[in-house]
Formats: C-alpha cells, sequence, structure tokens
C-alpha cells in the first residue's frame, strides 16, 4: 500500500500530501490536512458526522477516497466563521442549544449549508427529510431543527461565496 | 439562597453555553483530534467465537507486515503490569462468582469482540491489516446467548472453570404480600421482556497514552466520564504513584453510560506506550462500539399485581433475570436499581422481587441512559394498564389512586439503595405532575379524536407513563474556585462533562455569587489532581458538584467582600459584587476589581497579607450528600398505528417534569428531549440482536437503527419546580429523565390504539413485524 501524490483544496487553499489510494477523504482532511473539524462516527456512511461539501454537494467523505477529490473544491466547517464572526448557522445553533456534545454538529452545519445552497426555498417537510440522513444521540433534534428555521433566512448570504 | 441573588443573576437562566463557540466552528479537542507527533496506533484483535479457548497466539506473520512496531499478547505486556486483571465491580457480599475482566485474553474468550492482543503499527490501517495475519488456535466450546436459558440448571457455562452463571441472587420484600395476594380484588400479570441496546455515543470510546520523559509522568487522555476511576486504576496496574500518571479529559462526544466503566482497552494502550516509549493511541470504531463497548437492558420479569375493587395496589410480587454478560464491569448496580425503582412512584402496600443476575456469553454489561429505571418503569406501568383494565378504571385514574402524594413528602419507602442509605422521595407533587401532563395533550378529549380518527380509517391511540428517576448519587463531588490575579475566576472539578453542558451548569451557580458575569468564569472539568470525586453518572453532577460550587462560590465571596472593604475602607455591609468588581453600593465607580483583590491577597514577600486568615481568593468544596435527590414526571404519547404494516407513528409526546430548581432551562429541555429521543429508539427501533451462538448480528447503524430527525415527534415539555430539599439550591439531576417512560407510554399507545384487538404488548423494542404478526395472530381481532 504505497502513498500516492495528492493535492487537494479544502476552504480555498491548496494541501499537498501523500496517501494510499484506499484512504478516506475524511481520515485525509483530518490526518494530512489538520482540519479535525470533519468527525468520523460511524465510516460506513450512516451517521454524516463526515458531512463536506465537494463541488457544492453534500457528501459523506468516509465514503469517498480521498484521491477522487482531486481538483474538487471542498468545504469543511472550518470555512464557515469569517475570524471571529460566526455564520448565522453557528449562531442559531448555540443560541438554539442545536448542541451538547458537539460530535455531530459540524456535520450537521454542512449538511444543511449544503441543503440550502442547493434550493434556498427548501420546503419543511424537505428539510426534515433532508435533516434525517444524520444522526444525532444527544439533542433529539428539535433544536436543531428550530435553528435552522431561525437561521434560514440568513444562510446562503454568507455560504455561497465559501467555494472561491 | 434568594438573599444571594446578585443583580446579575445568571443561575436559573436560559443562558448561551460556554462551549458552545469551540465546538461550532471545528475547534472541539476530541480524543482523536489529539494527534502527538510519532504517535502509533492500535488495532485490537478481537475474538470471532462468543466461546473458545485458545493455547497459542502465533504473531510471526504479522510482525512482518509494513509499519507494525508491536503485536502484544498479554504475557507481552506483563512485564509493565501488576495484574492480569481489571478488577472495578461495585462491592456486594451477593456476589458469587468472581468473574473479572482481563487486560487481554489469555487462554479462553467468552464474549465476541473480547481482546485477544493488540497491533501497534504507523497507522490504524496498517494496524487492521497487521490483524488479520495474527494466527490463534481457538478451539470453540458451547456458548449461552439467552439469560433465561444461561440460569437452567445443565446450561453450558459462559466460563469453562465456573459451577453455574448464576453471577448474583438478591432481592426485596417488604410487606404482606402474599396475604395481600390472596385478599385481593384482582391479580394481573405478565412476562415482560426489555431488550439489550447499545449507548452509541456519536463518538465512541478512545485513548492515548504517552510518556513525558522530562516530568516524567505519563499522560493518559481518555473519552471517558470517570477519568479519576482510570487514573485509580491505572496507577494500580502500572504499580506507579499518582503524581506520575495524568489522566486528561478532552472534549467527549458523547457518554450515555457505558463511558462511566473503565475499559481493559485503557490500561492496554498505557502498558504498550509505556513498554514501547512511544504515544499510541487507540480509537474505537463503531463496529467495536456495537461488539465490545458496554450494554444494557436485557431483562426478563415475571411480575403479578394485586389491586383492590377500587384499583389501589395492594402488592407485587415476581422474579426478573438480569444478562449482565461475560464479566462484571460495574456490579449488581442495574438489576439493583431495577428493583428499587419498580415501586417507586406509587404507594405498594407490600413488594417482593426476587432478582437472578446471570451470566452470558455477550459483552459486559453497565449502566447505559436510564441504568435499570426504565425496564422497572416499563414494567410497573404496563402492570397499572393492565390492572385498569381489569378494574374498569381509565389507565390514568387508577394512577392518581395510586401515586405517591405531596403531603407523603419527604416520603420515606422501606426499601434501601445499594450503598446501604435509605430511599426518601424528597419532594415533588407526582399527582399534580401528571395532571398537568393530562390537560397539556387533552387526555379528556382523547376518545372524540379517536373515534373521528376511527372514521377516517386512522388508528390512534394514547398512553401515559408516570416515572421517577434517583439523581445525585452521592457522596459527593469536589470544586475549587479561585480568582486570579487578571480577575478571572477559574474553577476546577472532578465533575465530568460529556456534552450536557456541566461547565456551563457550574458557571452559572458559581457567577451567581460573583457578580454574574460568565464571560470571566474558565471551568476545568474532569480534573484528576484532585482524588477526591467521581465523575459523570447517575445524573449526578447537578446535586452534587452543584452543590459544593455554590459552597465554595460563598466562600469566595466573602473573601472577596472581607478583603474589598479592606482596599476600599468600607464596611462589608455597604458592598456590593458587580461583574468582576466589589463597589460601594451605589457608587460603582469606588470599586475593585477582582484582579486587585486576589493581587492583595496573594500578597508580597515581607508583608502582611490584610484582613484574610489564609492568603488567596480560593476555596473548595466537597459537600457530602448520602441520600438521593428523586426528579419525576409524566409522559403521554399519542400515536398512529397503521394495522395493515405494523408501523407506529408518533404523533405528539408531551412530558410533564419536575427536577427540583432548574439551573438552565435549556439545558434540561435538551437532557429530557435528548432522552426521549434515545426512549423512543428502546420503544420502536433499536435492537441488538445476537444469534443462538452469541454472534452479534446487528453492527451497523444500517441494521440497528437510532432514531433520526424524522421519527422525532414535536415534544411539548411541562416544568415544575419542587425544590429538593437536601441541597441549598433545590435542584435534582435530569440527564436521563425523558428515557425512563418514553417506552411504556408510547407501548401503551400502541395498546390503545388496537384496543379492537385488546393486545397487551410485553416487551420492547416492537418492530412493525411484531405489531403486523400480534394483529394477525389474535383471533378475537376486528377489522376496520
Ligand atoms: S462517519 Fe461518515 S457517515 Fe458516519
Ligand atoms: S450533539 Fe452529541 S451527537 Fe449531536
Amino acid at each position: 500500500m504505497d502513498n500516492h501524490p495528492l493535492e487537494l483544496t479544502i476552504n480555498g487553499k491548496t494541501y499537498k500530501t501523500a496517501v494510499e489510494h484506499r484512504k478516506t477523504l475524511a481520515d485525509t482532511i483530518r490526518e494530512n490536512c489538520d482540519l479535525t473539524g470533519t468527525h468520523v462516527g460511524c465510516e460506513h456512511g450512516v451517521c454524516g458526522a463526515c458531512t463536506v461539501i465537494v463541488d457544492g454537494k453534500t457528501v459523506r467523505s468516509c465514503l469517498m477516497f480521498a484521491h477522487q477529490a482531486e481538483g474538487c473544491k471542498i468545504r469543511t466547517v472550518e470555512s464557515l466563521a469569517r475570524g471571529d464572526e460566526l455564520h448565522p448557522l453557528q449562531e442559531a445553533f448555540i443560541e438554539n442549544h442545536a448542541i451538547q456534545c458537539g460530535f455531530c454538529t459540524p456535520g450537521f452545519l454542512m449538511l444543511i449549508i449544503g441543503a440550502y445552497e442547493n434550493d434556498p426555498d427548501i420546503t419543511e417537510e424537505n428539510l426534515i427529510e433532508v435533516l434525517s440522513s444524520n444522526l444525532c444521540r444527544c439533542t433529539g433534534y428539535q433544536n436543531i431543527i428550530k435553528a435552522v428555521r431561525s437561521a434560514s433566512g440568513g444562510l446562503l448570504a454568507i455560504g455561497s461565496d465559501a467555494d472561491a | 439562597m434568594s438573599e444571594n441573588i446578585t443583580p446579575n443573576a445568571t443561575f436559573g437562566k436560559g443562558v448561551r453555553r460556554l462551549e458552545d463557540r469551540a465546538l461550532v466552528t471545528g475547534r472541539g479537542r476530541y480524543l482523536d483530534n489529539l494527534q502527538p507527533q510519532g504517535c502509533l496506533a492500535v488495532a485490537f484483535v478481537r475474538s470471532p467465537h462468543a466461546h473458545a479457548t485458545f493455547q497459542s497466539i502465533d504473531t510471526t506473520s504479522a510482525l512482518t507486515m509494513p509499519g507494525v512496531h508491536a503485536v502484544l499478547t498479554i504475557d507481552d505486556l506483563m512485564p509493565v503490569l501488576t495484574g492480569r486483571k481489571l478488577i472495578v465491580g461495585l462491592p456486594s457480599a451477593a456476589i458469587e462468582l468472581e468473574v473479572d475482566r482481563p487486560i487481554l485474553a489469555g487462554d479462553e474468550v467468552v464474549y465476541v469482540g473480547e481482546a485477544i492482543c493488540m497491533v501497534v503499527a504507523d497507522t490504524r490501517a496498517q494496524a487492521e491489516d497487521a490483524a488479520e495475519y495474527v494466527e490463534i488456535d481457538f478451539s470453540p466450546l458451547d456458548v449461552v446467548s439467552d439469560c433465561s436459558l444461561a440460569i437452567k440448571a445443565g446450561a453450558p457455562t459462559v466460563h469453562r472453570n465456573l459451577p453455574h452463571n448464576r453471577l448474583a441472587a438478591f432481592g426485596f420484600r417488604y410487606g404482606e404480600v402474599e396475604k395481600a395476594f390472596s385478599s385481593a380484588a384482582h391479580v394481573v400479570g405478565d412476562r415482560y421482556e426489555v431488550h439489550r441496546g447499545g449507548a452509541h455515543s456519536l463518538e465512541g470510546r478512545g485513548v492515548l497514552a504517552m510518556e513525558d520523559s522530562l516530568r516524567g509522568v505519563l499522560d493518559v487522555w481518555s473519552s471517558t466520564q470517570t477519568p479519576l476511576a482510570l487514573k485509580k486504576a491505572l496507577c494500580e496496574l502500572l504499580g506507579r504513584d499518582e503524581n506520575t500518571i495524568r489522566v486528561e479529559m478532552p472534549d467527549v462526544g458523547g457518554g450515555f453510560g457505558p463511558k462511566l466503566v473503565t475499559y481493559p482497552e485503557e490500561i492496554a494502550v498505557a502498558a504498550a506506550s509505556v513498554l514501547l516509549a512511544r504515544p499510541v493511541k487507540w480509537v474505537e470504531d463503531r463496529r467495536e462500539h456495537f461488539i465490545a463497548a458496554a450494554q444494557e437492558r436485557d431483562q426478563i420479569w415475571d411480575m403479578q399485581m394485586a389491586v383492590d375493587a377500587d384499583g389501589g395496589i395492594l402488592a407485587i410480587r415476581g422474579s426478573m433475570i438480569h444478562d449482565h454478560g461475560a464479566y462484571t464491569a460495574r456490579g449488581l448496580n442495574i438489576a439493583y436499581g431495577s428493583g428499587v425503582t419498580l415501586p417507586l412512584p406509587y404507594n405498594v402496600g407490600a413488594y417482593a422481587l426476587d432478582i437472578e443476575v446471570v451470566l452470558t456469553n455477550k459483552v459486559p454489561t453497565a449502566p447505559i441512559r436510564g441504568a435499570g429505571q426504565p425496564q422497572a418503569a416499563f414494567v410497573m406501568e404496563r402492570l397499572l394498564d393492565k390492572a385498569a383494565g381489569v378494574v374498569g378504571l381509565d389507565r390514568a385514574e387508577i394512577r392518581r389512586r395510586n401515586l405517591v402524594r405531596s403531603d407523603q413528602m419527604p416520603c420515606l419507602k422501606p426499601l434501601k439503595l445499594r450503598g446501604g442509605t435509605n430511599v426518601i422521595l424528597d419532594s415533588g407533587d407526582y399527582p399534580a405532575t401528571m395532571k398537568s401532563a393530562l390537560e397539556q395533550s387533552d387526555w379528556a378529549g382523547f376518545q372524540v379524536r379517536q373515534q373521528q380518527a376511527r372514521k377516517a380509517g386512522k388508528f390512534l391511540g394514547i398512553g401515559i407513563a408516570n416515572y421517577v428517576e434517583g439523581t445525585g448519587r452521592g457522596p459527593y463531588e469536589s470544586v475549587s474556585v479561585r480568582v486570579n490575579r487578571k480577575g478571572v475566576i477559574e474553577v476546577v472539578t472532578g465533575a465530568a462533562a460529556m456534552g450536557q453542558g456541566t461547565e456551563t451548569m457550574i458557571a452559572q451557580i458559581v457567577a451567581e455569587q460573583l457578580g454574574g458575569d460568565l464571560s470571566i468564569v474558565r471551568v476545568k472539568t474532569g480534573d484528576t489532581d484532585n482524588p477526591l470525586g467521581f465523575g459523570g453518572f447517575n445524573s449526578r453532577q447537578t446535586v452534587t458538584a452543584g452543590a459544593s460550587a455554590h459552597a465554595a462560590a460563598q466562600k469566595v465571596r466573602k473573601l472577596l467582600l472581607q478583603m474589598a472593604g479592606h482596599i476600599l475602607e468600607a464596611s462589608e455591609d455597604d458592598l456590593e459584587i458587580l461583574p468582576g468588581k466589589v463597589a460601594i453600593k451605589g457608587v460603582s465607580e469606588r470599586c475593585a476589581t477582582f484582579g486587585e483583590i486576589a493581587t492583595a491577597a496573594i500578597g508580597l514577600p515581607g508583608f502582611a497579607i490584610p484582613v484574610l486568615d489564609k492568603p488567596g481568593i480560593s476555596a473548595s468544596e466537597q459537600v457530602i450528600i448520602n441520600d438521593m435527590a428523586y426528579s419525576n414526571g409524566s409522559a403521554v404519547a399519542e400515536v398512529e398505528v397503521d394495522p395493515d404494516t405494523g408501523s407506529v407513528r408518533i404523533i405528539a409526546f408531551t412530558i410533564a417534569h419536575d427536577c427540583g430548581r432548574m439551573v438552565n432551562p435549556k439545558l434540561v429541555d435538551g437532557q429530557i428531549i435528548g432522552g426521549i429521543a434515545h426512549g423512543l429508539g428502546n420503544a420502536l427501533y433499536e435492537k441488538m440482536i445476537y444469534d443462538a451462538t452469541a454472534q452479534p448480528l446487528t453492527t451497523t447503524f444500517a441494521d440497528y437503527l437510532l432514531v433520526s430527525a424524522s421519527e422525532m415527534p414535536p415534544v411539548t415539555i411541562l416544568h415544575t419546580e419542587s425544590p429538593s430539599p437536601l441541597n441549598e439550591l433545590g435542584v435534582k439531576g435530569v440527564g436521563e429523565s425523558g428515557v425512563i417512560p418514553t417506552a411504556p407510554a408510547i407501548i401503551s399507545a400502541i395498546d390503545n390504539a388496537l384496543a379492537g384487538w385488546n393486545l397487551h404488548f410485553n416487551r420492547a423494542p416492537l418492530s412493525p413485524q411484531d405489531v403486523y404478526a400480534s394483529l394477525r395472530s389474535d383471533s378475537k381481532g376486528e377489522r376496520a
């Protein structure tokens, strides 16, 4: 299992590294690029803790090989805040107590931001459907839904230029 | 405490959490985010058999694999260990068999997933590759998978050298049970089964150990709820003094019980790090969490309830079998807790329960959110539903007639806690709490709704369950509060934070006394430098750490006022504490800042310290509270059942609860809803399936279903605050409340929706297949 050179673009920054072909994008983001905000909760594509945005689509980075993401624009939770200023969705998560242990939180943030970027007028029903793709053991989801509702107006304004 | 409330009071407010900023920005310091230079990774070789012996472990091929540094068996670890076993069980005279977990299995494995040896390599992937090449000559033995079979005479034994599988037998008995049954108007009974499941914190367990040769200290980080217990075990098993081991708790991605147990893996990783003189890390993956982290809830109850003609409970009797798993990871506490809990919310004249704690060839059991209480509530509430039917009473009415009343408080129950202290329900108005849940859910108007829905072809049902949660397990937790030269309030506690907001909770209690500015409070949880403490379990920390935080903050408040009086040349009575400073009342610019006060209190060489008996603005407290504080509540579930598919949808869920005074209502709500989600899983979805040879079959989240956003009903929470008289703040715990009544309320609602079939579901979880099958097998059933 040899390492092969790899160049990843994450949050607008280029990371040059070398990893095995079998290494997942999640592990590579965490271990080779030192961006540990993306978490790994199951490694089999169900929990969504590893959700990141790749070329505008939310993906489970534990189900993608790092080499498959070469040449793509990858966004992780670390891209959301601007210095000290939090993204409105991050603010809303804090305000609505949508976080307990926080392990699922980065995945939910990226999931929701991806969903709103793809469909700014997403219906309540579709939103719940989207949220049900990630797991949280702590919050019982109610406050996550509340947070999204309270933030949805301000979401896209800040979200979309992060692709650059 | 009202006289102490400062103008900027923080106690009781739904303030933002101190923890959150780091967590939303991806800067949480979870165990696997710690990546020291040169850190090696561990993969454990685990038993594929539920029971087998082995003679040899051949590591030759594994050792030649790329990146591998070592393949270690228990014999390889022994040079740095003082013993082969991890002994952590709570003491009990009832325990007949000693089954402590080995650090790594020596020549026998007793459950699938038991660790046998560890491969240490540069990366986890390399370690896992090499683990495939470790060869072990297993001789499989007979297996006992089911606890009801394990207890039978002649059953194979879980451990080949033990005479039987009965780990312990004990029970509860008070009142004249037999007499009550012989005079009863009605006797109802059934066999109830509550099923085993996992905790499934989204972050699994994990441990990192590295020797710091400069300090001569072994640093250990673990995703644990009890860092002090881990430190104690490490000191014993590595034969080291307390000051040469430091245990740190990083951010923990959820606990829910199993992380309160100290595990063999934690010892093995630390030992490997010492042996190899390298940082070594192991992170539990999800499959390992499914097969090797403690589980809970398998219990089988054969129970009867005797009631009089008016539905008054005369007596309850029966027996319960508790599945202990293959080893003792904690003790008899779950089964004991179940037995104590069953009659608690109600006036039960007489009670007799015989408990057998039984070994099986499955992963050891230990508390999972609820810890025995959900099973007890399930059985009690199901019996009451049955009794209501026989007596001809509404299900809420039979409960109302039997609930412990407010005029009985404090109510001494004829039961003892496992440590020998009395069970005294400390406060609350249980009937009033239930009434508010009934009103909110429009229990009285449900029949009309049900009939209307029925006309439209829908089967609606409603169910209710009450609970009492024992919280605040003593004897104490440590909290120290210190004001530093910068005016920052530093709080250090042995309380452990697993995501509940412990830091915020403690900061609110402290800030309440000290000017109300949360932004200058820093809380360090999970401290292990002070050996006085226990950590997070049993919904104990708001009570125990809360009481100590309050007491310490009051002392610090006094010190601040004393020293400020000296600096400002004013009498203490003329001073007030404001955010970050002490000022003359009404003249806030005539003040001394916390920093100035602390600096004066620390002193200068050769100069006398004014006013204070001791230097520094600090206090450390361990308030002892032996009795438990009992939270209570009532849950009402409204469901729709589809008889054609057996599927169940929760339409609405109401919970009225009372956890004494609330430090932070937002956090309380969070705990309750999270608990309800877990309870919903226990009611309908979460099933840890083993086959007859104790092979676990559900080892992914695709097979074992956690509740997601779509299954979660809208939840209405009603608060009542009956202060606990047991601590000055009047607080009680709440971490496990939501989970306890949820399954019985839902199952009761399912019965009710299918009233025409006259069913009494006696187990949880209930899958659509189970419901469907019951509808088909019941000939009395009438169709829509
Ligand atoms: S870690 Fe990727 S979905 Fe769970
Ligand atoms: S906050 Fe803990 S898993 Fe979601």
